[in-house]
């Protein structure tokens, strides 16, 4: 029987500073052992444990898609402990992972809609990976329009700059990436998330959303949401919650009866609407 | 069902022929208060208690447990997972109220789809042998949560204490299989109708069950409402009826290192501590004891129906019996009932 527990040993093959402020960077990591990665598949949207011996485990969503083979990436703050160990760690370093856990996107209801992605901050890790799963060439064709609003806190702070980049020359893709205060370089939109999705005309019939990012962000996101005519089902958000086990036992990661590890951490608005306020 | 007989003197020969084969924990007292614990003979065992103060969970999920130990090297680290072999083990005297815990813990640990290995290692090898309830205390209220002072519920075995005997009620296979190695005799006819007399006299002694129907539905619909505030006044986050509590099971896992050589530790949390839920940001979803007692409640009188279809409370009475400020939670369910019936939330 598998043990849930036990974390599979991983290889670090980069580990690269992101942000200007240098608190967020991307980990990429292989597999140690063949047979883990046979075995290791996995949906946008999932996440998993992390960890470094001695330091203990923290969840991170996955922010590479499932269609590139050989590595993971997890774009990480430095917010703690474990955090801070994963930040330290060099290429060819040993990184322990347990997953993938929990639910994902839900990628065949998404099928042959067009998508909404908006993204937050760090929040924009595991859409960068949705987004990237959909544009490979052998999905893209199942999907409609994809529009794309990410936005950081300043220039500095946004996350995978030259992908951004090779994004923005794509016709298949509409990307309006903005920031809440420009600096003297900042050429693109100024603005916070929720007042650039406003601007947006969304077909919002065959529309569906995912929503990923802080949760000043969410709160004021959400009603613009409902005036474009997105409907409750039709708008999914990724949630963040303090876990330990990841496989709905250790007690902490509930909202109401759903548990942010299991059921989650991908939920519909209209899911959450039926659940407590207590995220 | 079958039905044995054994005498009350016979119980320590019983005991000691069990203890050849089998681990056993039972009811022994220590620093004054009476526990679970493994014993290597009869002596000390006490079958008349009301009941222990710590729940014998910690037989299937002890209060630290090494999940995995490791060692680094120069350039290797190598990791070991800790699932020793356990030996056939016998809970002897726990309440039906504890039996019934271990059923709910297998809902919670031994789902398919994510299975606890650890847990069921342990598990595996427990059999119930179980004492009903003739002295329920002011605090016990397992019939409220569908157990009862007789429950059979959980247990391989039940014994039922009628004066200079025990009736043995046979429950499961196992049970069965023990009792036949045992070579039991068979209760006869004026035993059976005085373990009845026993169990409805016993019966009649438990405070009524607390009237609370549709509990969670009400519930659900209470959690913004402002009695929470109110009734959890005097809670002071202390956590103790979560320790003491036969089906609380929340936990944290923790590293442990020196020297290079180190252990990934599962150890007893409790949703009633600030940090429980505290995410590295600082934000904090359950921020004060309303509603950290709030989940607690919840979890166990809703959240468990909809997961497990069962209550997650067997009506101990522990957390009455040992609360440091007597926050009781009959009064707590009660005052929320009737408030939510007349609106005042």
């Amino acid at each position: 029987m598998k043990n849930p527990y036990l974390p599979t040993p991983m290889k670090v093959e980069k580990n690269v500073i992101e942000t200007g402020d240098r608190n967020i960077k991307t980990l990429t990591l292989s597999f140690l052992n063949n047979k883990d990665e046979e075995i290791f598949n996995f949906i946008p949207g999932q996440f998993v444990e992390l960890s470094v011996l001695g330091a203990g485990e923290a969840p991170f969503g996955i922010a590479s898609s499932p269609m590139e083979k050989k590595h993971i990436d997890f774009t990480i703050s430095k917010v703690g402990l474990v955090t801070a160990q994963l930040h330290n760690l060099e290429p060819g370093d040993t990184v322990g992972m347990r997953g993938p856990l929990g639910n994902g996107y839900p990628i065949e209801l998404l099928r042959n809609k067009n998508i909404f992605i908006i993204g937050g901050g760090f929040g924009f890790s595991t859409l960068r990976a949705f987004t990237n799963f959909m544009l490979h060439p052998d999905n893209r064709k199942h999907y409609g329009d994809i529009t794309v609003v990410y936005g950081a806190r300043n220039p500095g702070l946004l996350l995978y700059k030259n992908e951004l980049s090779e994004w923005e020359q794509r016709n298949d893709i509409q990307l309006h990436v903005t920031v809440d205060k420009g600096d003297e370089s900042w050429k693109g939109k100024t603005g916070v998330v929720p007042v650039i999705v406003k601007e947006l005309s969304i077909d919002a019939e065959n529309t569906t959303t995912l929503v990923c990012g802080p949760p000043v962000m969410i709160k004021f996101t959400l009603p613009v949401l409902a005036e474009l005519g997105l409907a409750p089902q039709q708008t999914y958000l990724s949630l963040e919650m303090k876990m330990k086990c990841g496989i709905g036992k250790c007690g902490r990661c509930n909202i109401g009866s759903k548990y942010v590890c299991t059921d989650g951490p991908v939920f519909s608005l209209a899911q959450l609407n039926k659940l407590p306020q207590e995220y | 069902m079958d039905y044995k007989t054994i005498k009350k003197s016979e119980i320590t020969e019983f005991l000691d022929n069990l203890i050849k084969e089998y681990e056993i924990a039972a009811p022994i007292e220590k620093d004054d208060i009476v526990v679970f614990d493994k014993i290597k003979s009869s002596n000390g065992v006490i079958l008349e208690y009301s009941n222990s103060v710590k729940s014998p969970k910690k037989f299937v999920i002890p209060q630290f447990e090494t999940l995995i130990s490791y060692n680094t090297n120069e350039d290797t680290t190598n990791v070991k997972e800790h699932l020793d072999e356990q030996k056939q083990f016998i809970l002897f005297g726990a309440r039906p109220c504890d039996a019934r815990s271990f059923l709910f813990l297998d809902k919670v640990f031994s789902d398919e789809k994510n299975r606890d290995i650890y847990y069921k290692n342990r598990r595996d090898v427990v059999l119930i042998i179980s004492l009903g309830c003739t002295q329920p205390q002011e605090t016990c209220f397992c019939t409220t949560t569908g157990g009862g002072p007789f429950s059979s519920e959980g247990s391989d075995l039940l014994l039922v204490d009628i004066g200079d005997d025990y009736i043995i009620q046979v429950i499961t296979d196992k049970g069965a299989e023990l009792v036949k190695k045992l070579g039991l005799k068979n209760a006869q006819k004026d035993e059976l109708a005085e373990m009845d007399r026993v169990i409805k006299k016993s019966e009649a002694k438990i405070e009524p069950d607390l009237e609370l129907n549709n509990l969670k539905d009400k519930l659900d619909n209470s959690f913004d409402g402002s009695d929470w505030e109110t009734l959890t006044e005097k809670c002071l986050s202390c956590g103790v009826c979560t320790y003491l509590c036969p089906t609380c099971h929340c936990f944290d896992i923790v590293d442990e290192e020196k020297n290079r050589k180190g252990e990934r530790i599962r150890i007893w949390d409790s949703c009633q501590f600030p940090h429980f839920t505290m995410q590295a940001s600082g934000f904090n979803p359950r921020p004060t004891y309303k509603e950290r007692y709030r989940q607690r409640i919840m979890h166990k009188f809703s959240y468990c129906i909809d997961n497990y279809n069962m209550v997650g409370c067997v009506g101990c009475g522990r957390c009455i019996s040992e609360c440091p400020v007597n926050l009781d939670i009959r009064q707590v369910l009660t005052s929320l009932y009737y408030s939510m019936l007349s609106g005042r939330t």
